[in-house]
């Protein structure tokens, strides 16, 4: 395979000025890796800062309500920041500061990744800048004020549809006039080669821990994993430690107001292969190669393409994947609350939905673990407002 | 037979070694018929080459200027195949050299093949894509080779010795240099390390490739300045913004002005 491609996917569709940071990034990751001193670093903040490992949750009351397999909860939630957005940000931020770099940036769509990205620059003492769309910044307001107590500057993008996308224009931009000082923290498994190694990278700590945790509970490899997929780091994260494994695996995205509405993030299921922000895959995209907005209730999934390595997992048929629409993920979002005490994030709750339906096909016996890649706290405001529910 | 670039350089060096103004132009902003005028325009007052932005819906390498004119060129409709159609039947009008800037995406949802062989009949004489680096490239300079269309590719300030001699190898036409890191429309500095990375591009290309720099030139004394060290001055983001905003006639002398000081 060519380097940085999975199948054809992958590449660094990218301006020339940012080639040269490209390679220096790539080189000092490898160095990283290599480097016992990084290694020990990161594993040390991991386990003292972030929290890890996370719980891997025996969701009984959940399993017993929908009456078939046995679901397991890899608890992301229960991380500094509450979300795995931390596990990258925070490795990205150690290379920063290997490479020398004094300024991050980054792009967010929930902002869970902003303020995991601020929280790295806060305590590595970096400058930071967040990217954000206008219309992102009223729907997490929250988030947006949390990125500010942490020291971050976040700049309104008011491009294009005002989202994930325009931020990360926005953000590339920013790297673009400023890559001598400058790291880009990619948020997820996409943009130009090295970042969806590096993310991958940083986030398989999810799976092998789950790993670790299930032949402990069970003594044996779960059946299923389920996982969302936005850009797609949490369920890499989850996936990669399983691939050479006989295990299934399902990635959940956007079904939004459902596919046929054509207001969705399913690039699976209504997207063809196209280059953008850096990468090749499937992209959801009209006759002209312009790109498409998108819909989903939950702001991390809203995005119009989808990780490379995801791309070929699909072609290849190692990984499947379908989607959940905004109503289903709403249930799951008010059926894991009630029936666990954990209130999920609204990305999460796509790949709580998919379990839903998935659970009661399989014995009794069987197990799936599900990603729970964040907490629901940034989204109780706007799930009160879809509700009509006046706070 | 050389392309109508190379033909266009070779003249103006011929005439005294004078250097060439190209101006860039955002294809179907605000309509068609008005891009038409304006390739009109400019060629009466003085440009040599002609670069017609195709519009995309995610501009990475452009600032807040021809973001909007992208954005009204999308309004209008157009597309890639719409400017295609465009040089067709431009060059019924007009044989001054027409260069498309446009993203990847446009050009691999056409098919790389497809759009060397239509851009070239329809009489386009060569291609820019930021995004697109030499790198990725090879199939689709295969194709622009084969039909005759010149890739023209950036070298920016950050590029090493090593992607500077990539990039000379790889372009035909022109060589493109960024003049500084930054996108569309940003502040332009001439610098010690332009120069020297221009006079590069001119070593490693053995002087049979004209250098062109782009980026943040916008007025007759930075044109000017650029002018002694490079064949070739592009000015974008300046032209487009005035093309929208002034009225023609000052629109027209700022368009000699430029002209007059690129020598």
């Amino acid at each position: 395979m060519k380097k940085g491609y999975y199948g054809p996917y992958g590449g660094q569709f990218v301006p020339e000025t940012l080639m040269p940071a490209l390679k220096e990034l790539e080189q000092a990751f490898a160095s990283a890796r290599r480097d016992r001193g990084f290694r020990e670093e990161f594993d040390r903040l991991a386990k003292s800062y972030i929290g890890r490992p996370t719980p891997l949750y025996y969701a009984k009351r959940l399993s017993e309500h929908l009456g078939g397999a046995k679901i397991y909860l890899k608890r992301e939630d229960l991380t500094h920041t509450g979300a795995h957005k931390i596990n990258n940000a925070l490795g990205q931020a150690l290379l920063a500061r290997r490479m020398g770099k004094k300024r991050l940036i980054a792009e967010t769509g929930a902002g869970q990744h902003g303020v995991a990205t601020a929280t790295g620059a806060a305590l590595f003492g970096l400058e930071c800048v967040i990217y954000m769309g206008s219309e992102d910044i009223r729907r997490q307001s929250l988030n947006v004020f949390r990125m500010k107590l942490l020291g971050a500057e976040v700049k309104d993008v008011s491009s294009g549809s005002k989202t994930l996308k325009d931020a990360i224009n926005e953000a590339l931009r920013d790297w673009t006039t400023n890559v001598g000082n400058t790291h880009y923290v990619m948020g997820t498994v996409f943009g130009p080669h090295p970042f969806p190694a590096i993310v991958r990278e940083f986030q398989s700590v999810i799976g092998k821990e789950a790993r670790a945790q299930i032949l402990k509970a069970e003594g044996k490899l779960p059946g299923h994993l389920v996982a969302c997929v936005g850009g797609g780091s949490n369920s890499m994260g989850l996936f990669a430690p399983f691939l050479e494994d006989n295990v299934e695996m399902t990635g959940v995205e956007a079904g939004g107001m459902g596919i046929e509405t054509g207001k969705h993030a399913s690039r699976f299921a209504g997207g063809s292969i196209g280059v953008f922000q850096g990468a090749k895959s499937y992209l959801l995209q009209n006759s002209s190669g312009n790109v498409l907005e998108t819909h989903s209730v939950s702001a991390g999934l809203d995005y119009a393409s989808v990780g490379p390595e995801h791309a070929w997992l699909k072609d290849t048929g190692r990984v499947n994947y379908t989607c959940a629409t905004d109503e289903e993920a709403l249930g799951a979002f008010e059926m894991l609350s009630r029936l666990e005490g954990i209130i999920p994030a609204l990305e999460s709750a796509h790949a709580l939905a998919h379990a839903a339906k998935l659970a009661p096909k399989l014995e009794k016996d069987q197990v799936i673990i599900v990603n729970l890649s964040g907490r629901g706290d940034k989204d109780v405001q706007e799930v009160a407002r879809i509700k009509e529910v006046k706070l | 037979m050389a392309s109508r670039i190379a033909a266009k350089f070779n003249q103006l060096r011929k005439e005294g070694r004078k250097k060439a103004f190209i101006a860039y132009i955002m294809c179907g902003d605000p309509s068609l018929e008005g891009t038409a005028k304006l390739v009109k325009t400019l060629e009466e007052c003085g440009a040599d080459i002609i670069e017609l932005g195709v519009p995309f819906s995610d501009p990475l390498a452009d600032g807040p200027v021809i973001q909007a004119a992208g954005g009204r060129a999308i309004e209008a409709g157009v597309d890639l195949k719409a400017v295609i159609e465009f040089v067709r039947d431009l060059r019924r009008e007009t044989q001054i050299p027409l260069v498309l800037m446009t993203y990847y995406n446009p050009v691999f949802k056409y098919g790389e093949e497809a759009f060397a062989r239509d851009a070239a009949q329809a009489g386009a004489d060569g291609v820019i894509i930021p995004d697109l680096p030499v790198d990725e490239a090879a199939a689709l300079r295969g194709h622009c080779a084969r039909y005759g269309l010149d890739t023209i590719f950036l070298a920016a300030p950050t590029s090493t010795e090593d992607r500077l001699r990539k990039v000379a190898q790889a372009s035909s036409g022109f060589i493109y240099y960024v003049s500084m890191t930054g996108i569309t429309g940003a502040r332009l500095s001439v610098s010690s390390e332009m120069s020297g990375a221009i006079e590069e591009l001119k070593r490693l290309s053995k002087g049979k490739k004209p250098v062109s720099v782009g980026f943040g030139v916008s007025t007759p004394e930075e044109a000017a300045q650029v002018s002694t060290i490079a064949d070739g001055v592009i000015v974008g983001s300046a032209i487009v913004k005035k093309a929208n905003e002034a009225p023609e006639e000052e629109f027209r002398r700022y368009v000699k002005s430029l002209r007059e000081a690129i020598r």
